[in-house]
């Protein structure tokens, strides 16, 4: 099949890439472009693993063709410190233990900052059930939502 | 494969009309995408509709909606006047799949997939909600429950495809409710599933009701006995379980990985149950 | 190797909860993972499986696939020899099939080719003719005398009349007249369980990347929870010597101990060697579920005598695991465990292992534990809802304690299964009321922990700060673990040290990340070589001021003089020491190799609050409680962690997780869609309670807590949804379906 060639923004910077029609934004963010924080996990959808957001939206990019990203504002993992500035999430995630083997992490992390730019005042249930896509099976969940909590407080300037 | 991004619908139905290999159509790529993958698909053309005109609009029409076929989960649900017309229909979108899958997943896409478990279509059938196609011989409505023939196959004819779903007016006093059964609280495909729409008149008695099933036959079920039960009445316990009996004899399921044919059974007239409460009680009635 | 005796001292620096080291490249997505490595030339490696549970191989054609543009190299089983020992022959037929495949997704072909996309496609070039074979998935059946037999040749000896050939094993132990315990006993229950395999379930799939050169040696990145055992296996098998091989282990996104062997990686050298390339290949999720190592499947049956008052007087069970299609000794961890917790005059556990159609088995935490303590805590709690006993009094009152003969054989040592209990028993959670259709249940859980090979060395660096290298891949947090208890022994500030995980050249041996054994065996091994590093410190000092070595001493981070009579010296720095180290004789280490022992073992309690819908069971989890022994927790985050993880993992397997095999023998749900974990919003917080109950084999009484915490919760839920429906389920999973099934029956 005949590549296409694709021009996006990734993380605020202009990209262009050349990809097969079927190639997934996944392979093409993992394969061409460098940025492994993205995991493949199950390639299905089930995991969230994949995690980024196309055009604000929060998505799976294994379920995404590369093809789509054209003229799309992408947001990976690898955009959400400023520079060597972590995200507070980022912070949080550290400092309040939200991460063990860290493999889920990248798309936690970019599930919940979609999370509180949607609503930066969640209750624990809200954040389980809009995190309830991406899995982990180290922690048990415990200190993510504990950690996306402070998080959000110190947002909220608290 | 080839990619192609239409960008008018004539230009799309072409394409799928002329190709003489395997078509798929993508709109949010949830379930394309996973079959892509599996390879239980191997399509030769992929005809994006994202950037058709009006395809991702929501426009009051007639007192309803109308609802462009790209219209993700996530977009719909932050619409109030949808939300507030038909929460029915919204909730039993809203709950396919994960948060990322909302926010690409369409009702159409969820509907044209054929799957009996479909999480979209009880509700859409509940509503009596319409689709319309585009096709080489021009523009046609179809009723929803028209649309699935058996799993994994659809009623749409060579070259045709959805352009968008509307769902009516409906009067005062009058709502809908969606639940599914699924063994964790998000994530699974329905086990079974209730989409009950009702109005009431003034005095909180039903008048009308449409109650349909999901995940408990080769194609979602309008089950009009069901239905009959509880239409003039308060929804009181015995008409309620004179409902979920109706809808529990009009099962057909299959025993699977997911669940029993007797699981089935039973929960399909518990869930109608439960969702005709909830619908009576958005609908302004108080039991 | 006794504990201090300054035992009572003041921690500085462990049991605090410092910021970890690879925790910012895991927050940006830095950190490399197994799929994350690429090599120049690199080729993409695919594998073709069997859609057969059990057949033939009668020929394999890969002439096609070869001939395909892109492919660079096809292997079959004939590219591999025979190894001499009987374990490591199983690994590579389990790599590859042999003459016959032996379960649905065995591989019997792999490629290598310019794209993933052009391996695929030459995979489907592969012509494999097989005679399909009958086959068998259950347990009980594998064990019938007219079971189709897996493998010809690999029965126990001395096979019972009227058992098949599958019976691989069977393992006895106990202690104590059986008769006569039963005959005192006022209420005996006798019941049957079933629990069906899980897996691990770890978010990344197995992943390596393979490249061999043409002079022999070869490079191997791996996510695994062992490159030293990697590198075993994989130079056995592609016959090499183990200095040829070098394994380097990438961060790794969960192991559980389904990463504690291969799957992959021999077959991924092979194509390297064949090609001339690297050679990546990565596991799909539904390789991962189909051709990975999920636990054992269980047919146990229990029987327990207790009196009026709550005394256990006999306790028997007969264990029957199948551990796939080759032989694998489980079971002997779970005959050793199931009645660990309790001190009895007599006990015995039988237990039988019989091969299957299925995937080889691999560890998943506590490896045969779970299913085992799940069907006694089950039969305790129905004793003690019998005779109207609270259960946490009679779990009190027969628990293990130090002096305790345990079922297994060993006397334990000090033990904290008595403290985790009367913890529970004092905690809010065990007073709160529960509302209709709710139930609360409890469960002991019980893991021995094991020491095992370790070796790590600390280098001083000019600076004053300190480099640790140890080989344990960090799966939970383990490299700031090891930090803290140099820093702390050094008496240096964490920030000074950096600990990281080598590969194979880099340092001597180390066992897999596996028994719960890295804070315990490399903590034991860091201290011992801070220790190492302190004495030669010393030694340089003593040489300074020109005094005996053992007047000098090491304080809080500082080389001191002994006493007056040693002389007037200001106490020099571990940095000032480090400065002029070449001055005084070169660069300063210390190190420690050691087959540690000594290993403590872990006690827990959970406790869980349920609620049963029923018109549909499905089963709500809304409160959860872990009481374990960590006899020092070093890091208490890290603790809680495990804590945490492992019972969110048994509640996964006690209500919703299990392998569906179809009457084809093939798995009917390879996916993470219909394998169902929990997610995040099936669970409601995991509160957590450490006891510290000091090891005395570990210089800060540190205990194992990885592999306990998944132990308890299959018995907890399914004694609380007993307790809440007053039925007493006794297969696992307790899906909807079987609740509810349960719940009709009973009216």
């Amino acid at each position: 099949m005949k590549n296409i060639h694709v021009s996006t923004t990734i993380n605020g910077d202009p990209t262009e890439f050349i990809c097969a029609p079927d190639e997934s934004l996944l392979d093409v963010l993992r394969n061409r472009l460098a940025l492994t924080g993205a995991k493949e996990g199950c390639g299905s959808g089930d995991c969230g693993a994949c995690s980024v957001t196309v055009n604000g939206r929060l998505v799976c990019s294994c379920l995404v063709l590369g093809a789509e990203a054209d003229g799309a504002e992408v947001e990976t993992i690898e955009g959400m410190a400023d520079g060597d500035k972590l995200h507070p999430l980022q912070q949080h995630f550290i400092d309040k233990a939200a991460l063990q083997c860290g493999v889920c992490t990248p798309g936690i992390l970019v599930a919940a900052k979609a999370l509180l730019e949607k609503n930066p005042n969640p209750t624990d249930t809200e954040v389980r059930y809009w995190l309830a896509g991406n899995l982990c099976r180290c922690t048990g969940y415990d200190k993510i939502i504990k950690a996306v909590q402070s998080a959000a407080a110190e947002m909220r300037g608290e | 494969m080839r990619y192609e991004k239409p960008e008018n619908v004539a230009e799309a139905v072409k394409l799928l009309h002329a190709e003489t290999g395997v078509a798929r159509i993508l709109a949010g790529g949830t379930d394309v995408l996973v079959q892509l993958k599996a390879g239980m698909v191997e399509p030769d053309l992929i005809v994006d509709i994202k950037h058709l005109e009006g395809i991702k609009d929501i426009t009051p029409e007639d007192g309803g909606y109308r609802i462009g076929a790209a219209v993700s989960g996530a977009k719909l649900g932050e619409h109030a006047g949808v939300v507030a017309l038909w929460p029915g229909v919204v909730e039993g979108f809203e709950l396919i799949g994960s948060t990322q899958v909302q926010g690409r997943a369409t009702m159409v896409g969820n509907l044209c997939n054929g799957s009996p478990a479909a999480d979209s279509v009880p509700g859409l059938i509940a509503a009596n909600a319409v689709v319309r196609i585009a096709g080489p011989d021009g523009t046609r409505d179809c009723a929803v429950i028209d649309i699935p023939v058996s799993p994994g196959k659809i009623s749409l004819a060579k070259g045709e495809f959805i352009t968008s779903v509307f769902l009516p007016a409906r009067p005062e006093r009058a709502s809908d409710a969606y639940l599914r059964f699924i063994p964790r609280t998000e994530m699974d495909i329905a086990v079974s599933a209730a989409g009950v729409s009702l109005e009431l008149n003034a005095d909180g008695i039903c008048t009308a009701a449409r109650v349909a099933l999901g995940a408990i036959a080769p194609t979602v079920l309008l089950v009009d006995a069901a239905a009959d039960c509880i239409i003039g009445t308060k929804l009181d316990a015995a008409s309620l379980e004179a409902m979920a009996s109706a809808c529990s004899d009009a099962c057909n399921p299959i025993d699977d990985k997911r669940g029993t044919i007797e699981f089935r059974t039973q929960t399909a007239g518990v869930l109608a149950k439960r969702a005709a409460l909830i619908a009576y009680e958005r609908a302004g009635g108080r039991t | 190797m006794a504990l201090d005796e300054n035992g009572k001292r003041i921690f500085k620096v462990v049991g605090t909860r410092p910021a970890r080291p690879d925790g910012i490249d895991k927050v940006t997505g830095r950190a490399m993972y197994g799929a994350d490595a690429t090599a120049p030339g690199m080729l993409f490696g695919q594998f073709l499986r069997s859609p057969h549970a059990h057949a033939k191989i009668k020929s394999i054609d890969t002439s096609a696939a070869e001939a395909l543009s892109g492919v660079k190299a096809v292997i079959t089983s004939k590219d591999f020899g025979t190894p001499e020992d009987e374990s490591v022959r199983d690994v590579q037929d389990n790599c590859m099939a042999g003459d016959k495949v032996l379960y649905d997704g065995h591989a019997v072909a792999a490629v290598a080719a310019t794209s993933a996309a052009i391996a695929k496609q030459a995979l489907k070039l592969i012509k494999v003719d097989y005679e399909v074979l009958p086959h068998v998935t259950d347990v009980d059946a594998a064990m019938q005398a007219d079971a189709p037999i897996v493998q010809a040749g690999r029965a126990m000896d001395d096979l019972p009349a009227g058992m098949s050939e599958n019976v691989t094993y069977h393992f006895e132990f106990g202690h104590g007249d059986l008769e006569a315990g039963f005959a005192k006993a006022d209420k005996i229950v006798e019941r049957s369980f079933k629990t069906a395999a899980t897996h691990q379930g770890y978010i990344e799939p197995h992943a390596c990347l393979a490249a061999m050169n043409s002079d022999g040696k070869g490079e191997l990145w791996c996510c695994t929870q062992g490159q030293f055992y990697v590198r075993e296996l994989c130079a056995d098998i592609m016959e090499m010597d183990a200095s040829q091989l070098r394994v380097t282990a990438s961060e790794i996104g969960g192991g559980f101990g389904g990463k504690t062997t291969v799957f992959i990686e021999p077959v991924a050298l092979a194509l390297s060697r064949k090609s001339g390339r690297p050679v990546k290949v990565v596991m799909s999720r539904e390789e991962v579920f189909r051709a990975s190592g999920p636990t054992v499947s269980s047919s146990t049956d229990v029987k327990i005598g207790m009196t009026n008052d709550g005394r256990i007087t006999a306790a028997h069970a007969t264990l029957r695991y199948q551990g796939g299609a080759f032989p694998c000794g489980t079971v002997q961890f779970g005959a050793q465990s199931a009645f660990a917790a309790y001190d009895l005059d007599a006990v015995q556990t039988i237990g039988w292992s019989a091969m299957t159609n299925r995937p080889k088995e691999a560890a998943y935490r506590a490896p045969g534990a779970p299913m085992a303590i799940y069907a006694v805590e089950s039969v305790v709690d129905e004793l003690c809802q019998e005779l109207a006993l609270d259960p946490l009094e009679v779990r009190l009152k027969n628990a293990a304690d130090k002096g305790t003969k345990s079922s297994y054989g060993p006397t334990f040592d000090a033990i904290g299964l008595k403290a985790t209990l009367e913890a529970a028993v004092a905690h809010p959670h065990y007073a709160a009321p529960l509302g209709p259709n709710q139930g609360r249940g409890l469960s002991c859980g019980f893991w021995f922990n094991f020491g095992g090979n370790t070796s790590v060395s600390m280098n001083l660096n000019f600076d004053g700060t300190v480099g640790i290298t140890e080989g344990n891949p960090d799966i939970g947090g383990s490299r700031a673990s090891i930090s803290q208890m140099a820093a702390e022994e050094l008496g240096i500030g964490y920030e000074k040290v950096r600990t990281i995980v080598a590969d194979t050249n880099s340092i001597g041996h180390n066992d897999v990340t596996d028994g719960s054994r890295v804070t315990f065996a490399v903590g034991l091994a860091t201290i011992k070589a801070a220790r190492d590093a302190i004495q030669k410190m010393c030694a340089r000092v003593a040489k300074i001021w020109d005094i005996d070595e053992d007047a000098v001493y090491w304080e809080d981070g500082y080389a001191k003089p002994s006493g007056p009579n040693a002389g007037t010296f200001e106490p020099m720095s571990l940095e000032e020491i480090a400065a002029i180290s070449a001055e005084t004789g070169g660069p300063i280490a210390g190190h420690h190799e050691v087959n540690a022992d000594g290993a403590g073992v872990s006690f827990g309690v959970h406790l869980v609050d349920i609620e049963v819908d029923p018109e549909t069971g499905a089963t709500t989890v809304l409160r959860y409680t872990v009481f374990q022994d960590a006899g020092k927790a070093i890091h208490p985050d890290y603790v809680e962690g495990q804590m945490q993880g492992g019972a969110v993992q048994g509640i996964g397997w006690a209500l919703n997780e299990e392998y569906i095999y179809g009457e084809d023998g093939r798995l009917q749900n390879p996916g993470l869609l219909d394998y169902r974990i929990p997610v995040a919003s099936d669970l409601p917080n995991i509160d957590t309670v450490i006891l510290e109950i000091p090891n005395p084999g570990h210089p800060y009484g540190v205990r194992g807590v990885g592999e306990t915490p998944i132990v308890p919760p299959l018995a907890a839920i399914s004694n609380a949804v007993s307790r809440a429906t007053g039925l007493r389920l006794s297969e696992l999973p307790m899906s909807p379906p079987r609740v509810l099934k349960a719940l009709n029956a009973k009216g």
